[in-house]
């Protein structure tokens, strides 16, 4: 009875789910009477048949295959009589025999694979396919884009009408245009990660011309602010950290790679270059300081230090890593799984992986971090790197360089004279005079090396001040690639060659071997059909909330579907064609009427699309950990708006890193920064893999140990304690207050008005106005009680003339309450 | 269609399940369990359909690898083995690591006595003489194996089930099939020793993936308590702020967030409310969990002398019995200090000391309160110690390099049969010889007490139905259920 209960509900939750999930795409795909196979079929097959009956050989059964239609093993191919699809034929397609059979010796998928049996609706969509003819399409995903046509009978910019033709299609129509200070506090957040100041917002209020919004966005788009929120993407992409991240998680330095970053969103180096520099920086004939720098992209890898690992699976462990990253950053693909295997569902073999290998396996560096001594361990760099000198610190290395090598000259003169004196058999080792001699050359001994120290000290200091950058280097002889046998370093299979995946547009013919540059330039080239697409999805990602492909992180065929096919099309052809010009593309979408929708709407209406994939309101979503942080910082005056430079550490609770740290890693304490690097923005935070910053990761920031496309968005009580008792959080709060309450040109009947205006954009309500005017009246009140309360709040605080510590304490706490308010933290 | 009537029907039947499984649900709770960007596919029917044996799960983590030749696999022909070569039939060219690659292997026994203990009779070693009063209760499995060789790998494949960080933890799991038990404390709950008696030698790092949710959403991730300051971070009302003040902010702050939603229409907001109502309970609930100052003397003494210090093993035990009283439902203990490369005996009797009495005290206290029955217990390392010695090698002083083709460990409580050892290994504690139980075993093992089965319990990942138990047939040991 209890089983058989929990049983039925349990199918009801399935089947409810299943409705619910899928409506956006199978209300619409029974609506249009065409079924088609790629957005309708293939995730099925996918889902249920591939693993069995897909592109990995390993687990193939009945030699069939049903992602291909002909072929010795394809769907429509004839075996004992027995044809698993035949066109237009239900009554004579296998399949269909199988996936509505109630006998489980039968039905497909079969009972002990654990895949649910397909319900009516899906069989529905598979007859009516199989009727249709059964047509095969290429994965849309791995074709060359081509520029869609734009949809007649609908208005506006093409993203609109994109757009509108869905909304139209599902009976919706667009809202309206969200008020004018919702607008700049959402673009301002979008493409900075910063408010916009309350004179950014009157100037834009004030402003009504036609252009008005164009200007801000504009204005935006020259801040050096966009590069460091832009940056802050990328880097969850290719798991950029300040830490090894294995074993000891010893400190590595690779800021100089951040900052590039930043400084290549902020110079709209088109994308195609900054794609090239990252894979192959280093290849170029003459590269530049940048170019090198941006190469480091193939070192942001997790490396173990050396000492307990084998060497040989470091080695192959750390190749595996880097293809990884650009499958995931470069290809939107999980190419991970064809280390052990050929992929269960997409075309991508293992040959395909290890060929891709070869171009990343040829590193002229060790696959294991070295030594704890000298100044590379402690400026946290391994070979290959540059040092990023300034001026004349060139010279000054040259030369105490040679002053090094000058000095090493009479230390070995001198240890030769004593060997050659302890070799002298003829000598009386007794004698005085012998002992004399061998005192004097100890003596000689310890001063000249006292010298050489003293330089070498002098090179060491001057190192240390340098920062350096980790670069790709390629060995000069190309080392041999080989299949690994169920992914074992030391089993090595087939020797294959350096090749793009065969499942995608060959590379053109060039000399043997090709290089790393060769396959920047495959990835960018036009024919390319993932690389334009799985960026500007990202990028749309960022400023909707959700991707037109929902899986950011993966094309393939278990990835979803797009929601607006051919929106993705004309944004990734017009991303190419305007020479990957990033900066563009974010302004051509974020003028679109679609992007400045009003993000209000009714709760049935979110709840019909929670995530907003359709786009007939703007998107609301919470916002991510830096940007809450930095929106703290900068709303409150803290923010230090410096660039660039090493990565900082904002106070964190105690113990963190004690309590996961060894002994002998290096950090193994957390030592807080000082002063106004405290304020930095959270783009330069220290990042350590093992433990990163609470503020951070409750709030869901990635790990750094994987590449992550996007990031989840939970909401959780944790989540509410750090934004309510952070005692950095709650500093800043008190100092938005100190502003407010010692601005002259704020009156004191319009504070409430400055600081809700400050924190959220917006001018509360007269309902808002009288809640804030009764708690700081009761919070006056009690904090006036409780004189010892309002003294620890203002703790280190000067108070103005006229401020009591209870008026500030009162005001430290509504301005904590607006930090704590929902629509503080989300974008809407 | 009408999609809204299916979106609340979801939730009716999520409820429904929910309730139907035993495990009440708050509406608090409940707006957690609807996030923001809802994932495609929501966990399928993965119940085994047989009522669970175990509610929940305390996992006592042992960091850096216990020797099994010393405290569990009594291998007493070994002795006349000492300093002689390991024989070739015996290692069979296994992989080493870096730091005994190449050097000749000598068979190191172990110096420590074992007798037999309980109804059962189950030889114990001398460094155990608490848990030894427990052996009835305890099924030790001497099969255990891995595939990882060193320690950051071989953690995070116990923990997650794979060597690739970033894989969602056994509690994450958990929380995400079976959902919450209490409305006031988290559902997976890890802890840490701030201090271990083995020395520093070799102490071994810990990381967050460990107990992460990898893809899965992160509000299933483990809770870290600290053992200074703030149980849970950010508990605290920060200095200059009572329960009084910061009732009367978050009632504004409520009372505008209510407005906002008026005028919004997001149902997120309402969960955001909901959550910051949330942590101010937690604010009184965990501080009552982790005051110990009520607790009876006798029961103190139970759990040993260290129990008075914040940060010990032995309070951690009795923080999680107090856990499991308060229906948290995965609590993991991670005891470090076990990597004995060298001077094994002087390293390990202090660690012993550290988890002996406790790890007894927890079976007995729970035993006593009647939830040893639903409440499984699990002490494991990451991987064995080879036979071979390291570095010295005297009868007394000698060490053990990293060894995954066997280790050992033990169950007890929720559903398993005490008082017996599992699995076989070769007269060198080095090959399993019979009934092998690898790390996904284990992990089938655990689900399948908690009601789960473990091919089901899935969530797509990278193109792939991802699984605490990997892509590898694993097995559920029967054997060691009652």
């Amino acid at each position: 009875m209890y089983s058989m209960k929990l049983h039925h509900i349990q199918n009801r939750i399935r089947s409810a789910c299943f409705l619910t999930l899928s409506v956006l795409i199978i209300s619409s795909a029974a609506r249009a009477e065409d079924v088609k196979f790629n957005r309708d079929i293939r995730p099925l097959l996918s889902d249920r048949c591939f693993h069995c009956h897909g592109p990995g050989e390993g687990n193939r059964q009945a030699e069939l295959r049903l992602d291909q239609a002909d072929g010795p093993q394809g769907a429509y191919r004839e075996a004992d009589g027995v044809i698993a699809i035949k066109p237009g034929s239900l009554n004579e397609s296998e399949l269909w025999a199988r996936i509505t059979s109630a006998d489980p010796d039968v039905v497909m998928p079969p009972p002990d694979s654990h895949k649910e049996p397909l319900d009516e609706k899906e069989q529905e969509l598979i007859k009516k396919w199989i009727e249709a003819g059964a047509p095969y399409e290429d994965f849309w995903a791995f074709v060359t884009p081509s520029m869609p046509e734009l949809p007649q009978n609908v208005d506006g910019a093409p993203i609109d009408r994109f757009v509108r033709r869905r909304l139209a299609s599902e009976g919706l129509s667009p809202s309206a245009r969200a008020d004018k200070r919702t607008l700049i506090r959402r673009v301002t957040f979008d493409l900075t990660g910063l408010p916009p100041t309350r004179e950014e917002v009157h100037a834009f209020l004030a402003d009504d011309s036609p252009q008005a919004f164009e200007k801000v966005v504009d204005r935006l788009l020259e801040s050096p602010h966009y590069g460091e929120h832009m940056a802050k993407y990328w880097l969850d992409l290719v798991r950029f950290a300040d830490t090894n991240g294995i074993h000891h998680d010893h400190y590595r330095d690779l800021s100089p790679y951040r900052d590039w970053v930043i400084r290549a969103f902020n110079d709209n180096l088109p994308y195609d270059d900054f794609t090239r520099y990252q894979l192959a920086g280093d290849l170029y004939p003459e590269p530049t300081r940048d170019q090198l720098v941006a190469s480091g992209f193939n070192r942001l890898h997790l490396i173990i230090d050396r000492g307990t690992a084998l060497p040989e699976e470091s080695f192959t462990r750390n190749v595996i890593d880097r293809v990884t990253s650009v499958g995931t950053a470069f290809m939107g693909m999980t190419v991970q799984c064809a280390v052990c295997h050929d992929h269960k569902y997409d075309p991508f073999t293992m040959r395909d992986f290890y060929s891709l290998s070869a171009f990343f396996n040829n590193i002229d560096a060790n696959p294991e971090t070295g030594g704890r001594s000298g100044t590379d361990f402690l400026r946290g760099l391994q070979t290959p790197y540059i040092n990023l000198t300034v001026d004349d610190q060139d010279a000054r290395l040259n030369e105490l360089a040679q002053q090094i090598e000058q000095a090493q000259v009479p230390v070995a003169e001198v240890r030769k004279q004593q060997k050659e004196l302890a070799d002298d058999k003829e000598a009386d080792k007794e004698s005085d005079e012998y002992k004399q001699a061998a005192a004097e050359l100890a003596s000689r001994l310890k001063q000249v090396e006292a010298e050489l120290k003293a330089i070498e000290k002098t090179r060491d200091d001057l190192l240390m001040t340098i920062p350096g950058a980790m670069v790709m280097k390629e060995r000069s002889e190309v080392r041999p690639t080989h299949i690994l046998v169920r992914g074992a370093y030391d089993n090595p299979g087939e020797e294959v060659h350096r090749a793009s995946p065969a499942f995608l547009p060959p590379m053109p013919d060039s000399e043997e071997p090709r290089s790393r540059m060769d396959l920047a330039n495959w990835f960018v080239s036009r024919e390319n059909p993932l690389t334009a697409r799985v960026t500007v999805n990202r990028f749309w990602q960022q400023l909707f909330g959700v991707g037109i492909v929902r899986t950011a992180e993966d094309f393939g065929a278990q990835g979803e579907w797009p929601t607006h096919p051919d929106l993705l099309d004309y944004l990734a052809v017009r991303f190419m064609e305007s020479g990957w010009d990033v900066k563009a593309l974010m302004k051509e979408i974020v003028l679109s009427e679609t992007y400045q929708q009003t993000s209000s709407a009714s709760r049935e209406q979110f709840l019909q699309d929670p995530s907003n994939r359709l786009l007939a309101r703007g998107s609301r979503f919470r916002m991510d950990s830096e940007v809450i942080r930095d929106q703290i910082l900068a709303s409150s005056g803290l923010l230090n708006e410096e660039l660039y430079g090493k990565s900082v550490k904002p106070p964190q609770p105690e113990g963190l890193w004690q309590a996961v740290s060894m002994p002998s890693s290096y950090p193994s304490a957390f030592a807080a920064d000082s002063g106004d690097k405290i304020y930095r923005r959270s783009v330069y935070t220290f990042w350590k893999r093992g433990m990163p910053p609470p503020q951070m990761t409750i709030l869901n920031a990635p790990s750094r140990e994987e590449c992550i496309a996007r990031r989840e968005r939970t909401n959780t009580p944790l989540q509410a304690l750090l934004l309510l008792n952070e005692t950095e959080y709650l500093k800043a709060a008190r100092q938005l207050a100190l502003n407010i309450l010692t601005d002259s040109s704020i009156s004191p009947e319009n504070r409430f008005d400055a600081v809700v205006e400050t924190v959220t954009t917006q001018l509360p309500t007269d309902a808002e106005r009288k809640a804030y005017q009764r708690l700081v009246d009761d919070l006056t009140n009690i904090y006036g009680k409780s004189p010892e309360l309002a003294n620890q709040l203002c703790q280190g605080v000067e108070l103005p003339d006229g401020v009591s510590a209870a008026d500030l304490s009162a005001w430290t706490m509504l301005a904590s309450t607006l930090y704590n308010l929902d629509v503080t933290k989300t974008r809407q | 269609m009408n999609d809204t009537l299916h979106s609340n029907e979801w939730a009716q039947a999520r409820r429904q399940f929910l309730k139907t499984t035993g495990m009440g649900l708050g509406a608090t709770v409940l707006g957690a369990l609807l996030p923001q960007n809802t994932s495609a596919r929501e966990p399928k029917n993965f119940m085994t359909g047989e009522p669970p044996k175990a509610k929940r799960v305390i996992f006592l983590f042992m960091a850096g690898a216990p020797s099994q030749l010393d405290m569990f696999d009594y291998k007493p022909d070994l002795e006349k083995q000492f300093n002689k070569p390991l024989p070739p039939s015996v290692s069979m060219g296994q992989r080493v690591t870096a730091m005994t690659r190449g050097k000749e292997q000598f068979v190191a026994p172990s110096m420590y006595k074992f007798a037999p203990q309980g109804e059962c009779g189950i030889p114990m070693c001398e460094l155990l003489p608490h848990l030894s009063t427990v052996a009835d209760d305890l099924c030790i499995v001497n099969s255990f194996n891995t595939n990882a060789i060193n320690h950051d790998p071989a953690k995070t494949f116990l923990c997650t089930g794979s060597e690739i960080p970033g894989r969602a933890s056994m509690g994450a799991w958990l929380s995400y099939g079976l959902g919450t038990m209490n409305q006031d404390l988290p559902d997976f709950v890890v802890l840490t020793s701030a201090y271990w008696t083995g020395g520093t030698r070799n102490v071994q790092a810990l990381y967050s993936r460990l107990w992460g949710s990898g893809p899965l959403p992160s509000k299933y991730q483990g809770v870290k308590f600290q053992t200074a300051g703030d149980p849970v971070l950010f508990l605290s009302n920060p200095q200059g702020i009572d329960s009084q003040i910061r009732r009367r902010m978050l009632d504004t702050v409520s009372e505008v967030n209510r407005g906002d939603f008026a005028r919004i229409g997001d149902p997120e907001i309402e969960t955001t409310i909901a959550q910051q109502e949330m942590a101010f309970r937690m604010q009184s609930s965990v501080p009552e969990l982790t005051d110990v100052s009520g607790e009876p003397e006798h029961i103190l003494d139970l759990y040993g002398p260290e129990v008075t210090k914040s940060g010990s093993f032995a309070r951690n035990c009795l923080l999680a019995r107090r856990m499991v009283e308060r229906g948290v439902r995965f609590i993991q203990i991670f005891h470090r200090g076990w990597d004995h490369h060298s001077v094994l005996p002087k390293q390990l009797p202090g660690q012993c000391f550290d988890i002996d009495q406790p790890s007894a005290a927890l079976i007995s206290d729970l035993k006593q309160r009647g939830l040893l029955e639903d409440t499984l217990i699990v002490f494991a390392g990451e991987f064995g110690r080879t036979a071979y010695g390291q570095g010295t090698l005297k009868r007394d002083d000698y060490g053990r390099d990293h060894h995954p083709r066997c280790f050992s460990g033990w169950l007890a409580g929720g559903g398993i049969k005490g008082g017996q050892i599992y699995g076989q290994t070769d007269d060198f504690s080095y090959n399993v010889i019979e009934n092998p139980v690898a790390v996904r075993d284990l992990h089938a093992t655990m689900l399948h007490q908690l009601g789960i089965d473990h091919e089901r319990l899935t969530f797509p990942f990278q193109g792939l139905d991802q699984r605490l138990t990997g892509v590898e047939p694993a097995r559920v040991v029967h054997d060691i259920l009652i």
